[in-house]
């Protein structure tokens, strides 16, 4: 298409086409192409963007990238306004600006978010083999090669076991409590429960190594569990409660009218509905704790071997083990806390997914059945 | 079991009933009942939005609650089978007897209440987390109940919803996959499945197409034979087709409660009222 194209609205319709007379064959109807121009202007826009930006590189020696992309970035943004303003008018060039700030804005969080997954996956794929999933560091020296991360991923899978059937259970059953029940108290376990959730996770950590560590039952799996359970009940119960929200007043009113008690209501429809809602809550919980070092450092203590049970022993778990190797001053050891660090990703993936596939059956079971 | 198809039931709706009543309800039939509310006033807060409401609904019949919008009709439906009272700040006085026994004393639970006391409301809301067919069935499970033959309870109670031949080869799919018409008709037979002695319905075609209207309207006639229906509606000509009985609710300033005006005959209501506002209403010089 040409650049004259641009301008469709200035002048009256020009029939591209001759004027349609009433012919008795009909044409077959073809979506019309529509904004075509907008196309042309986001290439022209992009285009000045890179120029303008290159053009004051080379002019003020600039050498950062960074410096090049913000002021490519700035660029684009300006000419996509003039641009829209020029063909179009100052309203629909603010409506264009603000679109392409939004989008830009989108793609920049994303593109942060796929360069930090990229540099975890670059850095830590090279360690990653068989060996190195299904071997401890137990006896692995310094300066020596092999060795993996087994024992940590046997330690987080089970911590998070352990906090997740701790902390789910009773974060559900307090947001029914705040949101179907409204008790009384509901108001002071809302604001205990929005303080909790600023509670920095080492002070969970703390808090359990005095009152369990420290009281004869020393550093276990099970430890850990409970100062991230401490962690995920604020993140799990809010959820879940925006996510009873959402549930329609009608379908609580008809389970009522129906004759039902009100537990018979929670359990029978309110949950049911609010199914995937909940998974959700879990699935940011679990996403919450995986990732804390402080709390496991104080409670389970890290351990270099495998340690099958999490009632009893030191325990390492996936945080722990990047954190502790990520600290040492050779570069086997190094390379190893990236592949644990990939590996931890890989492994919150899986969870994810594992969690929204037994959700999505669930579902299909319960609707499906009798 | 004979089967009937909506059509048929479309043009004689008389002889349906007789098919319907002897056949496809052999046992569960029971006699229907009767609700005298005596003096009821309602509360929300301070704010008192019913007063003195006195009104009787006879078996067999179909009760229509007409007026303006805010007038405590819904309100006053509401009282009848205790959902009134789920509004924490709600207060109510006076009577409400069912078949001669007070809904409100000790010696009736609001469960027991509303699972006599049936609902359909006006925005159609089957639980979307169930099958059609588990949706019918959700009652039982929702009040403890317990049926030897669920095949047989959700086939009878979606016949008499008028639903069947519309769902009869998807009942293993989800409620919402249904028109809106549809779901009124899945929540009608859903309330029907715990056998309810009343049904109330809260203006239950508003958000619906005149067709399903129809339909539904049928299906109120149908049910009226065991069941005492109360209905709230909006619609003057409604009134006129499915009800027995009509009362006329007002608000007569702003800031008052809502008061009956007139009941009796839905004929003598709309043809011939004793009261000028009732006049100025159902002819649509007023609301």
């Amino acid at each position: 298409m040409s650049l004259l194209d641009e301008r469709p609205v200035d002048e009256t319709p020009v029939p591209e086409e001759p004027v349609q007379e009433p012919v008795e064959e009909q044409v077959p109807s073809r979506p019309r192409a529509l904004v075509r121009s907008e196309r042309v202007e986001l290439l022209l826009a992009v285009a000045s963007g890179l120029t303008g930006s290159a053009v004051m590189c080379l002019l003020f020696d600039w050498t950062q990238p960074l410096t090049f992309a913000i002021w490519a970035l700035l660029l684009f943004l300006g000419s996509t306004y003039l641009l829209a303003r020029d063909s179009q008018s100052p309203i629909v060039a603010t409506d264009r600006l603000i679109t392409t700030l939004v989008w830009t804005s989108g793609g920049i969080a994303v593109s942060v978010l796929l360069w930090m997954l990229g540099y975890v996956v670059v850095k830590g794929i090279g360690g990653l083999n068989f060996e190195y999933l299904t071997s401890d560091l137990s006896k692995v020296g310094p300066l020596d090669e092999g060795g993996g991360v087994f024992h940590a991923i046997v330690g987080t899978l089970e911590q998070m076991m352990i906090a997740s059937v701790l902390s789910i259970p009773i974060a559900i059953l307090t947001a029914v409590y705040l949101h179907e029940i409204r008790g009384r108290l509901a108001g002071i376990v809302r604001f205990v429960i929005d303080a909790m959730s600023g509670l920095p996770s080492i002070v969970a950590g703390l808090f359990i190594y005095t009152v369990w560590v420290l009281q004869g039952q020393g550093p276990s799996g099970l430890a850990a569990g409970l100062a991230l359970a401490i962690l995920m009940i604020p993140t799990v119960t809010r959820t879940a409660e925006e996510m009873l929200k959402t549930i329609d007043d009608g379908l609580r009113e008809s389970a009522l009218a129906l004759g039902a008690p009100q537990w018979r209501s929670v359990m029978q429809v309110v949950l049911p509905t609010a199914r995937s809602g909940l998974i959700t809550a879990s699935i940011l919980g679990v996403a919450r704790a995986v990732g804390e070092t402080a709390p496991v450092l104080l409670t389970a203590f890290g351990s270099s071997s495998i340690n099958w049970s999490p009632f009893n022993g030191p325990q390492a778990d996936l945080p722990l083990y990047i954190y502790q190797l990520l600290r040492q001053p050779n570069p086997a050891q190094i390379a190893r806390a990236w592949s644990g660090a990939l590996v931890l990703v890989l492994l919150v993936l899986i969870l994810f997914v594992l969690a929204r596939v037994i959700g999505e059956r669930g579902a299909r079971v319960r609707g499906g059945s009798r | 079991m004979t089967t009937i198809q909506s059509p048929q039931t479309a043009e004689t709706p008389a002889a349906n009933r007789q098919v319907v009543s002897s056949e496809i309800l052999p046992e569960e039939q029971h006699p229907s009942s009767r609700i005298d509310a005596t003096d009821v006033t309602c509360w929300f807060g301070k704010r008192k939005v019913l007063e003195r409401c006195t009104l009787s609904m006879e078996p067999g019949e179909v009760t229509a609650l007409i007026g303006p919008s805010g007038c405590g009709k819904s309100t006053f439906l509401r009282s009848l089978n205790r959902m009134h009272e789920l509004v924490p700040v709600a207060a109510i006085a006076g009577t409400i007897e069912l078949d001669g026994v007070d809904i409100y004393s000790e010696e009736m639970s609001p469960t027991e209440v509303r699972s006599r006391i049936g609902m359909v409301f006006q925005k159609p809301n089957p639980f979307p987390a169930m099958s059609i067919a588990d949706n019918v069935l959700a009652g039982l499970s929702l009040s403890g109940m317990s049926n030897e033959d669920p095949k047989a309870l959700v086939e009878q109670c979606l016949r008499r919803a008028g639903l069947w031949a519309e769902v009869s080869d998807r009942l293993n799919e989800g409620g919402m996959s249904l028109s809106g018409g549809q779901q009124q008709r899945l929540c009608i037979a859903r309330a029907l499945a715990v056998h309810p002695d009343v049904l109330l319905m809260d203006e239950p075609c508003s958000a619906l197409d005149p067709i399903s209207t129809r339909v539904i309207e049928q299906t109120i006639r149908e049910l009226c034979e065991e069941i005492t229906i109360v209905i709230v509606t909006h619609n003057m000509q409604q009134a006129q087709r499915v009800s027995d009985k009509c009362a006329f609710f007002l608000v007569e300033s702003i800031g008052d409660p809502g008061r009956i005006v007139e009941a009796g005959p839905t004929a003598q209501v709309f043809e011939n009222p004793s009261d000028p506002r009732t006049y100025d209403y159902v002819t649509g010089q007023f609301g």
